[in-house]
């Protein structure tokens, strides 16, 4: 299971939109894809446009560019779908990226944090807050509210979306006031940190901050407080899946990271609509990846249905001005960037659970960056 | 100093884990000349063995060990016989690459099963006894109690291993399988026998690695073989593939080589594969033979 794509098709009766899923972080893909499967079939989101039905076609991306490249072909040339939805990660999003800007569908990444992702052309999009403004707050979280003056970065070197949140948390943490000891390097398939966990005892900073993916980062931490390593870490939106909380047991209590998305930080009626349904159906909360991927969606339909016909050129100049109430809140797309602005929330581990511990505002992290010349 | 000594520490936990995954490479290539790929895949299935019995089944943890490790020996029996038996006559080539089938199958299948016992997404290992996990506090050193198992259960697993080839009937018919197949073939030895007792210690050793591995590292993916097996395949090449002694001298080699690597140049932390595969290109290079091993006479 991987990344999801989502087609939507031509002039044909249908309108077919692909959905890029799975692979290493197969838990974001599968959340996408349950996700707007359940949003469906409940009715919370529409099911038909311009007068016909939505026909998904899903693909699994396996987390790898190559895959998802491959994938974005297939949606495009043989299910000729006329938008995609996807990829959750941004590695395999940039794999996709030049072959949806040559064929002209565009394509939406669910949770593609990375700057990169869209900057590639017009036809690539998010539907998430960047990691340049992701990174600046969570420097922002680190040096005002736990006070942290020193910070140790651990960083996956072999994956975009980390490289980048870690340049980005030093910059700002630096122009905070704070000191950044070291940047330690780690990838995707270790199992072992003890190495650099040492390392960082010996530097004791007063945070650690790893912005890579869950499926790494709990075993850090595991490795972490059995060394002895107190100090909190601090991740991105690499975080938010359910295995960090039970791959990492006791050992992740107190692990903030930022991401979209939190029941008690829900706003529009429509995100209500959604917690409530969710809770009824599966007995939890929906994480931010279902959340996103819901968000994605509906970003899509209501482009398709303001372009006015099922043409790929029409759907991607609706996307650009996209203004919709969605299941995280209000999400205006910039024309320019393709970078919606998204409130940030941040989540702490507390007994076993992701809590609210606080959020920050599109506005409030756009004027940090600018009192810190970033 | 103490983070040197605790380096050190993290340096033979990890290597015993490689070292205990290498015993099985070479014992598997010792006896019979081939590369048992699937090895790393064997290793990873034991995990979700124990998963199968221990979370959903709830049996103790003890017995799910014990029950995942004869499984998977099992398993490795049952995979000689399907998958290499039918090729024991076909060129080496052939049978490399069945291996490599197997493998990607075996992690594939994980893949599919049903998510309350596997799936494509991580599952966490069953949380061993506290004998494991306890952690030791020795001034600044910490040492979990797997630190001290590993090298001990390794060091047993090898003993016994040792034992069992020079000093009973079977381990005697093995070697010489090493030597002539063919002609132990003539002198009246069940061949096919004694080679399915070969995969079945070599899937023991790998499920005894694979559930000392989730003790340590209590994280099951479809894909947790892949760079343990490469990295131990590595240890066995330097130790002198075909060596039980030198796959352990090599697994502890190549695990703290690793860890000296961050320890020593934190900077170049991103490079730690890059320096143990720079190592096994060194020794096929200029020792292919490894620390311990043998030249390999060519039969005519």
């Amino acid at each position: 299971m991987g990344e999801v794509a989502f087609g939507s098709g031509g002039c044909a009766p249908r309108t077919p939109a692909g959905v890029l899923t799975g692979g290493g972080c197969a838990a974001y893909g599968k959340m996408a894809k349950d996700a707007i499967e359940f949003a469906r079939a409940i009715g919370l989101v529409p099911t038909e446009v311009l007068g016909r039905p939505i026909e998904l076609v899903y693909y699994d991306a396996r987390t790898e560019p190559a895959e998802a490249a491959l994938g974005a072909t297939r949606l495009i040339e043989v299910e000729k779908v006329v938008a995609i939805l996807g990829t959750m990660c941004s590695g395999p999003f940039l794999g996709a990226a030049e072959i949806v800007q040559k064929a002209g569908v565009p394509m939406l990444g669910i949770t593609t944090t990375s700057p990169l992702t869209t900057k590639v052309g017009e036809y690539c999009f998010r539907a998430c807050f960047v990691d340049d403004d992701q990174g600046v707050v969570a420097a922002w979280l680190g040096y005002e509210v736990l006070g942290a003056r020193t910070a140790v970065i651990v960083v996956d070197v072999v994956q975009p979306y980390c490289v980048g949140l870690a340049r980005f948390f030093e910059r700002a943490f630096t122009a905070l006031g704070g000191k950044v000891l070291a940047e330690l390097a780690v990838r995707t398939g270790d199992v072992d940190y003890t190495a650099q966990l040492t390392e960082i005892a010996r530097l004791n900073p007063d945070v650690i901050y790893c912005p890579n993916y869950y499926t790494e980062a709990a075993l850090m931490i595991r490795q972490a407080r059995d060394l002895g390593l107190k100090q909190p870490v601090l991740g991105g939106d690499g975080y938010d899946a359910p295995e960090l909380l039970e791959i990492g047991g006791p050992a992740v209590e107190g692990t903030v990271f930022t991401t979209f998305f939190h029941e008690d930080a829900v706003v529009t009626p429509i995100g209500l609509k959604f917690y409530a349904e969710y809770r009824k159906a599966f007995g939890r909360s929906p994480s931010s990846m279902e959340a996103m991927a819901v968000d994605a969606y509906l970003l899509m339909v209501d482009a398709i249905a303001r372009a006015g016909v099922a043409d790929p050129k029409a759907i991607q100049k609706a996307l650009s001005v996209a203004d919709l109430e969605v299941v995280t809140g209000r999400t205006i797309m910039d024309p320019v960037t393709r970078n919606p602005a998204k409130d940030f929330v941040f989540l702490e581990a507390r007994e076993g659970q992701f809590a609210l511990r606080l959020v920050l505002g599109a506005g409030e992290a756009k004027a940090l960056k600018a009192k810190i010349g970033l | 100093m103490a983070p040197y000594v605790q380096q050190l520490f993290n340096g033979l936990t990890l290597g015993s884990l490689y070292a205990l995954l290498a015993i099985g490479y070479t014992m598997v290539y010792g006896i019979l000349r081939f590369i048992n790929f699937a090895h790393g895949e064997i290793f990873m299935f034991a995990g979700y063995w124990a998963l199968l019995w221990f979370a959903v089944l709830k049996f103790p943890w003890w017995a799910a060990a014990v029950l995942a490790v004869a499984i998977t020996g099992l398993m490795g029996v049952i995979i000689e016989r399907l998958a290499y038996r039918p090729l024991r006559h076909a060129p080496r080539i052939s049978v490399f690459i069945t291996a490599m089938g197997v493998s990607i199958l075996l992690g594939n299948t994980i893949i599919v099963l049903p998510d309350w016992w596997a799936g494509g997404r991580q599952k966490p290992f069953p949380t061993p006894p506290a004998i494991m996990t306890r952690i030791f506090q020795l001034g600044d050193v910490r040492i979990q109690g797997v630190t001290i198992w590993v090298p001990l259960i390794a060091i047993a697993c090898l003993l016994g291993l040792l034992l069992l080839i020079y000093r009973t009937k079977v381990g005697r018919a093995m070697r010489a399988i090493a030597t002539d197949l063919e002609i132990t073939a003539l002198m009246g030895a069940n061949i096919n026998r004694i080679i399915s007792y070969t995969f079945l210690v070599g899937s023991l050793l790998a499920a005894v690695a694979g559930i000392l591995w989730g003790c340590r590292y209590p994280r099951l993916q479809w894909d947790l073989g892949l760079l343990p097996g490469l990295r131990s395949f590595t240890a066995a090449v330097v130790g002198g593939i075909g060596n039980i002694t030198g796959a352990m001298l090599g697994g502890f080699l190549i695990g703290l080589g690793e860890i000296a690597v961050v320890a020593f140049l934190p900077h170049l932390s991103g490079l730690r594969d890059a320096f143990i595969f720079a190592i096994l290109i060194l020794f096929l290079l200029v020792r292919p033979t490894g620390l311990l091993g043998k030249p390999l006479k060519e039969k005519v």
